[in-house]
């Protein structure tokens, strides 16, 4: 690790300050000690808010509202997630290992890195790492990487399981930006695509500080999320779908549905869940949602095979759904 | 005094059966157990000298001309020691035994990844941010690192062709003739291979993670440019191995030459990473496999050409078809192995060597023409069993693969399996049972043991090591049956190259080969009680502290004012002359395979395994619950990833690089059947360490295919592939 | 920089380099090596240690973090190194080499408490039902934890075999 200033942040204005003057933030710290241990990042000053009052779960406008400090494994614990939204429940427990999961934060996991193992390596190109410095991956080994929202400057694919479920809940992030305000951004514009500048993952401002996660009212409806991975567990997704479906008689009433192992970021796209609202689940439709979420798919070498798995995915998730 | 055994011809005695103390052959605590439950255990990286220096090896980020070209600005960093980039460094970890140095130097690298200079510290995080800091430029032209970029060897003692291969092939009724690829595999073992160097302007001390003392000691003595003598090495604990601390590694002499240079202590530990690069690798491999049978399923022809990769200037190549020699009757043969020289990082030996991954692809065709024969698998192996040798047409010294086979299907319940695939369906998951067989080559190498016994108990001593395989547990055993002392009145020290040179822990040898110096070392200090008593020492009993000739009965404290040192050697003889000698088993697995998303789950896993005596069941159960398990990697999760452009490894973590985590491994059942092989030695015990691996995957590759209809044939079969299969199979 | 730590019921006051690990702070400071360093990347679950009761991966931590904290490693589970579980450890061969051993023993200590406090897993079939302690349960939170000597079917037997017995959760908070 490069020399770094350590400061415990008493209060959020400290961590905004230095976060403002290019300094970063620790919580969980299992991405970012990972990725300082090998110089991938080298902040020279790193603000410690793991003791900030920011740990609550608490009722919100009939949803809930998440601390950025709960860790994964209590916000898959609690008894609201467990009962209302089943999906993050699974997700998060889908994810890493329960060691990870003690230290892993809500925030710290929004937030975290691509898996990318051209960006882990500092010996080859990354742009997303070294802004300008070419694309390794493409032309290499791809296996964990993305086929939608990818750009000739990286194919990166965000890893969380966590914020595929958030993504099919509707949930907000809030921000505390540098002057005190806070607001609630959709997590649809919290992630950017990565474009000619992968380097810019979010939409954060420099000084804006994520200080929770709020859930909408649960809308019922059958949640599920499945996660398929190279072993059966403590693995990254090759592909994961999260659902919340509302069917009747086989007709599907609402749905919405969100993509690990795939995207640039989680993904979700509300042109195929507009096209199945209303209508009966059968193989036609299941094969035209497929094929309008994967229309834009770039299919490099080695990830062809993620299609079928997300067609195999929506088919039996649909067709569980509205048995 | 020592007694010298040479294996020349078969032990009918069998001593073992008729010792008193019911401790040898039976389940008993390890020792060094509770040293490692309390994290008491001490590994390479694990002592604390006065004045100790971290080191942190540097990679080479391309292949070619080294360039360090801010040496010195690292060198005045605050901290830094050192930037070491000496010529005496090694490009890779050393084969196993080979006694020597390896190819050393810095200025050149000839795969990515490869250690090109030490940066030595006062702390580690000091070097470790110094080691990044230091801005290494490769000026050089890519290397083929693909196998497909070069024209593969082929060395003349690696080929076989027996009778007419070619038309027998051609006209057999049922051929199967197909390939299988395995791809490249680490060892992987926990502990991170590290090394604590110490100079006294003299000696050089150093403690490591390293499997065979002896040869590890000659080959950093001339590594460093030392003589032999003057190397102390170090091993009591080590975290596992499984071949890839076979050969003195880069840490070990990048830590001797820093002491040396430095004067002071230094410990080099390889990051995780280093780990997956600059030790060895198994080759990944291509291996045609044909099959002549008759309608009935008996083979006249078989084929096993296989290709590997390895470094330039390495002498070891993957010998996939070592197993294939003898596993099977057949007139007829084809074996040849090529090896395509390219700038990958170096291969070596990985738990068993040529049959993990050349009895497991094997064992896949096999089921292939169990399919197209429509012989049951198991009655299909015991048709093709051989009487002798089917090359040099030696006799077995001991065959017991039918007992394996029956005894194994008969516990699975194979009987009650279906013979046509995709039978059995539980909502998504098509559940189905594969089996294979198992062979392994057995051998024994050259070990020395001594044993001290006094009133207060015996000690056994050998620079063998303990690498999770249970010799500290087994040594204890037989010493503690043959001198008639309790367990705890036994200390067993290893890993120490002051004691007598043992043969190291490497391929299933140790039991049968340093476990039997220390059985002679016993025998020797009976034969000395025995002339104490005026006796023979065939009819001294020794139990309990006490000793027992005819009608005479003595304490040995009485006997023992003084210490008795008995000395044990064993070297191979001419036994492997006059006879073939290799292990055998079965492996019978039960998967069921989502047909949603190609998942595979083994659902239970019975292995049976002859490997003569078993010392003590319970540390044999966990070596080959360690081998099966290991083939559920082989068949599910483990591939290294190779660049296709620079050879560099691009999963060199235990995140990228799939290991079996607890949930991919079901309960599994291990059943060792009854032999006794007079030719291995005084004990009649065999290697195990290695056997539960070879065929391990075949058997679930198999299930697959039996669950599914769908046959993989490009290890390991992750989700994506399995899918594959089956829409290719047509479902 | 001074932080204070409470490791295995002992205060120690130190002057860390910010860089320290949590394990490399216990290993190399304070001499307790009993916690591995298998990857130092949280990717094997070697450097297992209790941290105010919850397992954490000491490697993935900043000791300069924890100024103030309980931390448990192996060497506190119990007084004589032969608890319940330590000793079913050895019973049932939960080991070979020995160096995943002390990351499995905190894992398995912390494992038995989260099902104690009815947390799920991924394989629970049930989210809100009470928790049972199968092998299925048990293999899915163990999974952080590699063994790559395999040796989960008695790593798995060895827990069980004590969450039997119930007497793990008191060894553990001695």
């Amino acid at each position: 690790m490069k020399p770094f200033d350590y400061t415990r942040a008493d209060d959020l204005q400290t961590a905004q300050r230095a976060l403002h003057e290019g300094g970063t933030v620790i919580a969980g710290g299992t991405n970012l000690i990972d990725l300082m241990k090998l110089e991938v990042m080298t902040p020279g000053a790193v603000v410690d808010i793991s003791r900030l009052d920011l740990n609550d779960i608490r009722d919100h406008d009939g949803g809930l509202y998440i601390g950025a400090m709960v860790t994964n494994s209590d916000l898959a614990a609690d008894l609201r997630v467990r009962r209302d939204y089943p999906v993050l429940s699974r997700a998060l427990l889908a994810g890493a290992s329960g060691q990870l999961r003690n230290k892993a934060t809500t925030g710290g996991n929004l937030l975290q890195r691509t898996r990318c193992p051209y960006f882990y390596d500092r010996d080859t190109s990354c742009n997303k790492r070294t802004p300008g410095s070419g694309c390794a991956a493409i032309g290499g080994e791809l296996r964990n990487h993305a086929i939608l929202g990818t750009s000739d400057d990286c194919v990166a694919l965000h890893p969380s399981d966590m914020a595929v479920a958030l993504r099919v809940l509707d949930a907000q992030v809030e921000i505390e930006s540098l002057d005190g305000t806070r607001h609630l951004r959709p997590l649809d514009d919290f992630y950017r695509l990565p474009g000619t500048t992968p380097h810019i993952e979010t939409s954060l401002e420099p000084g804006d500080i994520i200080t929770a996660v709020v859930l909408p009212k649960p809308t019922g409806g059958q949640q599920s999320y499945r996660k398929i991975r190279d072993r059966a567990s403590y693995a990254f997704a090759l592909v994961s779908i999260a659902s919340v479906i509302n069917a009747r008689d086989g007709k599907i009433e609402n749905i919405a549905l969100a993509f690990g192992g795939i995207g640039a970021r989680p993904w979700r796209d509300t042109r195929v869940e507009d096209m199945m609202r209303g209508q009966t689940v059968d193989d036609q439709l299941i094969q035209k949602a497929g094929d309008l979420l994967l229309s834009d798919a770039r299919l490099l070498e080695g990830l062809e095979f993620k299609a079928d798995l997300v067609h195999r995915l929506l088919s039996s998730t649909l067709t569980e759904a509205v048995q | 005094m020592t007694l010298d055994l040479k294996l020349d011809t078969p032990f009918e005695d069998h001593r073992a059966d008729q010792l008193p103390q019911g401790i040898l052959g039976h389940e008993q605590d390890r020792p060094d157990g509770w040293l490692k439950v309390a994290g008491r255990a001490t590994y390479a990286a694990e002592t604390d000298p006065d004045g100790l220096l971290h080191g942190v090896l540097v990679r080479a980020p391309a292949t070619g001309t080294v360039m360090l070209s801010n040496l010195a600005e690292v060198e005045a960093m605050p901290g830094v020691r050192k930037v070491m980039s000496h010529p005496k460094m090694i490009r890779n970890a050393a084969q196993g035994t080979a006694n020597k140095a390896p190819v050393q130097g810095v200025d050149h690298a000839d795969y990515v990844g490869q250690p090109i200079a030490l940066v030595v510290a006062e702390t580690f995080e000091t070097a470790t941010h110094a080691a990044h800091a230091l801005i290494v430029s490769v000026d050089g032209v890519v290397k083929p690192a693909t196998p497909d970029e070069v024209t593969p060897e082929q060395p003349d003692d690696k080929q076989t062709i027996l009778g007419d291969p070619d038309i027998t092939f051609a006209d057999a009724d049922v051929l199967i003739d197909e390939t299988y690829t395995t791809p490249a595999m680490v060892s992987a073992a926990m502990e991170p291979h590290a090394a604590t160097a110490d100079w006294d302007g003299d000696t050089l001390t150093l403690r490591g993670a390293l499997q065979m003392l002896k040869f590890n000691k000659n080959e950093l003595a001339d590594s460093v440019g030392l003589p032999s003598e003057k190397v102390r090495l170090l091993a009591p604990y080590v975290g596992g191995g499984f071949g890839s601390k076979l050969g003195i590694s880069a840490d070990c002499v990048a830590a001797a030459l820093a002491a040396m240079e430095l004067g002071q202590p230094v410990r080099v530990v390889q990051h995780r990473r280093q780990v997956f690069e600059v030790n060895t690798r198994r080759s990944e491999t291509r291996q045609h496999i044909r099959l002549a049978a008759s309608k009935d399923g008996k083979l006249v022809g078989l084929g096993h050409e296989a290709l590997v990769s390895q470094l330039p200037e390495e002498d070891f190549s993957e010998p996939v078809i070592q197993g294939s020699h003898f596993a099977y009757a057949a007139a007829n043969r084809k074996l040849g192995l090529e090896i395509a020289r390219i700038h990958r990082p170096a291969a070596g030996s990985v738990r068993a060597p040529g049959e993990s991954v050349g009895v497991t692809a094997f064992e896949i065709a096999m089921d292939e023409l169990a399919v197209a024969t429509g012989v049951d698998p198991v009655e299909l192996r015991l048709k093709n069993i051989p009487d002798k040798d089917p090359e040099s047409g030696k006799p077995f010294s001991s065959h017991r693969l039918e007992s394996a086979l029956k005894q194994g299907a008969e516990a699975f319940g194979w009987g009650s399996r279906p013979d046509k695939p995709r039978q059995h369906r539980d909502g998504e998951w098509w559940t189905g049972t594969g089996m294979s067989a198992a062979f392994r080559v057995n051998m024994v190498i050259e070990a020395e043991a001594r044993i001290v016994l006094s009133e207060s108990g015996a000690t056994v001593q050998s620079d063998m090591t303990d690498i999770g395989t249970g010799s500290y547990a087994i040594f204890q055993q037989i010493a503690a049956e043959l001198l008639g002392q309790p367990m705890d009145q036994v200390t067993v020290e290893l890993g120490d190259t002051r004691f007598p040179p043992g043969s190291g822990s490497g391929g299933s040898f140790g039991a049968a080969s340093t476990g039997t110096a220390v059985w002679l070392a016993a025998m020797e200090i009976r034969q000395q009680i025995a002339d104490r008593l005026g006796c023979a020492e065939g009819d001294l009993t020794l139990q309990d502290g006490i000793a027992t000739c005819g009608n005479t009965r003595t304490s040995l404290g009485d006997l023992l004012s003084d210490e008795i040192t008995g000395h044990g050697h064993v070297e191979p003889g001419d036994a492997f002359e006059k006879v073939r000698q290799a292990t055998f088993g079965a492996h019978f697995a039960e998967v069921a395979v989502s047909d949603v998303t190609g998942e595979v789950r083994v659902r239970r896993m019975l292995g049976s395994f002859a490997c003569g005596r078993i010392l003590n069941p319970r540390t044999a159960r966990s070596q080959c619950h360690g081998g099966m398990t290991w083939g559920i990697g082989m068949a599910l999760t483990e591939e290294l990833t190779h660049d296709r452009r620079d050879g560099h490894i691009v999963n060199r973590d235990l995140a990228g690089y799939h290991v079996p985590v607890n949930a991919d491994v079901p309960d599994l059942e291990v059943l060792f059947v009854d032999e006794r092989d007079d030719w291995a030695g005084p004990m009649q015990a065999k290697g195990i360490g290695e056997l539960g691996i070879c065929g391990a995957g075949a058997a679930i590759i198999n299930a697959i295919h039996h669950a599914t209809g769908a046959r993989i044939r490009d290890l390991p079969a992750t989700p994506d592939k399995v899918i594959a299969a089956m829409t290719k199979a047509g479902y | 920089m001074n932080t204070n730590l409470t490791v295995n019921g002992r205060p120690h006051a130190l002057d860390l380099d910010t860089r320290v690990t949590l394990l490399d702070a216990l290993r190399d400071q304070l001499k307790l090596t009993g916690s591995k360093k298998g990857c130092d990347h949280g990717q094997c679950g070697a450097c297992t240690v209790l941290v105010n009761g919850q397992r954490i991966n000491a490697c993935l931590s900043l000791a300069v973090m924890h100024d103030g904290d309980e931390i448990t490693t192996v060497e506190g589970l119990s007084s004589d190194g032969r608890s319940p579980l330590q000793a079913a450890f050895v019973r049932h061969d939960g080991m070979q080499c020995g160096y995943c051993t002390p990351g499995q023993l905190c894992s398995a200590t912390a494992v038995l408490d989260e099902i104690a406090r009815g947390w799920p897993s991924h394989v629970s079939a049930d989210l809100e039902g009470p928790v049972e302690l199968t092998r299925e349960e048990l293999a899915e939170r163990m999974s952080g934890n590699i063994c790559r000597c395999s040796c989960y079917p008695g790593i798995s037997k060895a827990i069980l075999s004590v969450a039997e017995d119930g007497t793990v959760h008191r060894e553990a908070a001695e």
